[in-house]
């Protein structure tokens, strides 16, 4: 389960989270919607200790992520997350570039690791390709391949953050149906998006941010299909 | 006129010394580019701390190793550090010499290139669970030394051309060092270090020509 309590988090002096408050449970999908801006992508990295916060909480499982005593990397190892420019690791083959953290973070053998790895290459459309390096693969292809790299660790949460927006829209499908597959899996997600008819499609819950704050939550027919606020409604205008 | 008459048999029966002393100047400067190369790494990592001591300390390094003549560096090793009591060799004050010479220029190149890497790669790599110093090894340093490659074989080829210093602290056996030995036995200047400035050239286009080759090797994406 993901906490978040009354979480701040600013740049400098541009406040971008003001006090979200936010719970996910096991094996629930979670889409954040909302403007640029709005703090949802901040959120995510929030959640795994890449970004700091200021005050309020995050704990994952019980274990609060921004605690000094934490170990940050244990409690990352169960927080897969993808991100929207997929950073692939360019040096590294497809089938490197997944096998690596279970290998030196996990500590698997390379033989354990290879099977990992190749498993989750296969499970994403990618089994042909692990062999070449990324450079040589198009954007959603990339972005498959972030999610096996996710994937090998076997974490017990998936992040997206907004993993389909830099890809060409022939290209969305492919990274979609990856994440329609793990939901279906019943993996506990997270996602960051803008394509709004694929959160109500794949979504137990919808939050739609608003400068830095939860403006409205609900299931997606209360706030894609029935959206009680008005700033809602004109962002969902706005991206239909 | 030009009444010289060249004699380059004299010069020729000692390729096989000078040949010896290019394989003393090629392992000098091997040598002091892998101190070089080390250093600078941690001098490009602390000038990226936010620590005002370790950024000092590298800024001063990196500021002082390309702002004074390489021949200093190396003459004050020698006489400097001697002056307080730690004799060094001719070859240690040269290899420390070229080394902080090295270090100094490369820090800057290594900046560089750890600012071409992207900080989303170490996002990547920490959300996966490596820590911070397995992030450099793995993902930064790599794809950092790709952007340097080129930058470390011309410090290499620099580093050749500067083990010529060692002549100064009295080294004797490296090029230079034996052809100055032949040439104030025999006043042959000109054959001696003609020759000389040959095994220069080859070393360093072997050097250019390896690293090309390491180069699609290495770097295969």
């Amino acid at each position: 389960m993901i906490e978040i309590n009354k979480v701040h988090k600013s740049f400098g002096d541009l406040e971008v989270i003001k006090g979200v408050d936010l719970t996910v449970d096991k094996g629930e999908v979670v889409s954040i919607i909302g403007g640029s801006g709005s703090g949802k992508s901040t959120l995510l990295m929030c959640i795994n200790g890449l970004e700091k916060i200021q005050s309020g909480s995050i704990r994952v499982d019980g274990t609060e992520v921004h605690d000094k005593g934490t170990d940050i990397n244990k409690l990352r190892q169960k927080i897969g997350i993808v991100f929207q420019q997929w950073n692939a690791f360019p040096h590294l083959t497809v089938l490197e570039n997944v096998m690596l953290a279970p290998r030196k973070v996990l500590g698997k053998s390379r033989a354990e690791a290879e099977e990992v790895a190749v498993n989750q290459l296969n499970h994403v459309g990618l089994g042909d390709k692990i062999k070449v390096f990324p450079g040589t693969l198009s954007g959603g292809q990339q972005q498959r391949m972030a999610i096996a790299r996710a994937l090998a660790m076997s974490p017990d949460y998936m992040l997206f953050d907004e993993a389909t927006s830099a890809l060409d829209p022939q290209l969305v499908g492919e990274v979609l149906d990856t994440v329609r597959m793990l939901a279906d899996d019943g993996m506990t997600m997270v996602l960051v998006t803008h394509e709004i008819h694929f959160a109500r499609d794949v979504s137990d819950r919808v939050a739609f941010f608003r400068n830095g704050l939860v403006h409205e939550i609900g299931t997606p027919d209360q706030v894609i299909n029935n959206p009680q606020k008005p700033e809602t409604i004109a962002f969902l205008k706005s991206v239909s | 006129m030009f009444d010289y008459t060249f004699q380059w048999g004299a010069a020729l029966k000692a390729l096989p010394d000078l040949l010896n002393g290019a394989v003393v100047t090629f392992n000098t400067a091997a040598l002091s580019m892998i101190f070089g190369v080390l250093i600078a790494l941690i001098l490009a990592v602390m000038r990226e701390t936010r620590n005002p001591l370790l950024n000092g300390i590298a800024n001063t390094w990196v500021s002082i190793a390309r702002n004074t003549p390489a021949l200093f560096q190396i003459y004050l090793m020698y006489f400097g550090v001697g002056a307080f009591g730690f004799h060094v060799s001719s070859w240690a004050a040269l290899v420390i010499g070229i080394s902080f010479n090295n270090a100094g220029y490369l820090a800057e190149n290594f900046r560089g290139g750890l600012k071409a890497v992207p900080e989303t790669q170490r996002f990547a790599a920490r959300s996966l669970g490596m820590t911070a110093y397995q992030t450099y090894r793995l993902i930064v340093v790599p794809q950092m030394l790709r952007v340097v490659f080129y930058p470390i074989t011309n410090q290499m080829v620099w580093a050749v051309l500067m083990t010529s210093l060692g002549v100064i602290v009295g080294l004797n056996n490296d090029i230079t060092g034996v052809a100055q030995e032949y040439n104030v036995r025999t006043y042959r200047t000109f054959e001696f270090f003609a020759l000389a400035a040959v095994l220069y050239y080859v070393t360093a286009k072997l050097i250019v020509i390896v690293a090309r080759l390491l180069s699609w090797r290495l770097f295969r994406y």
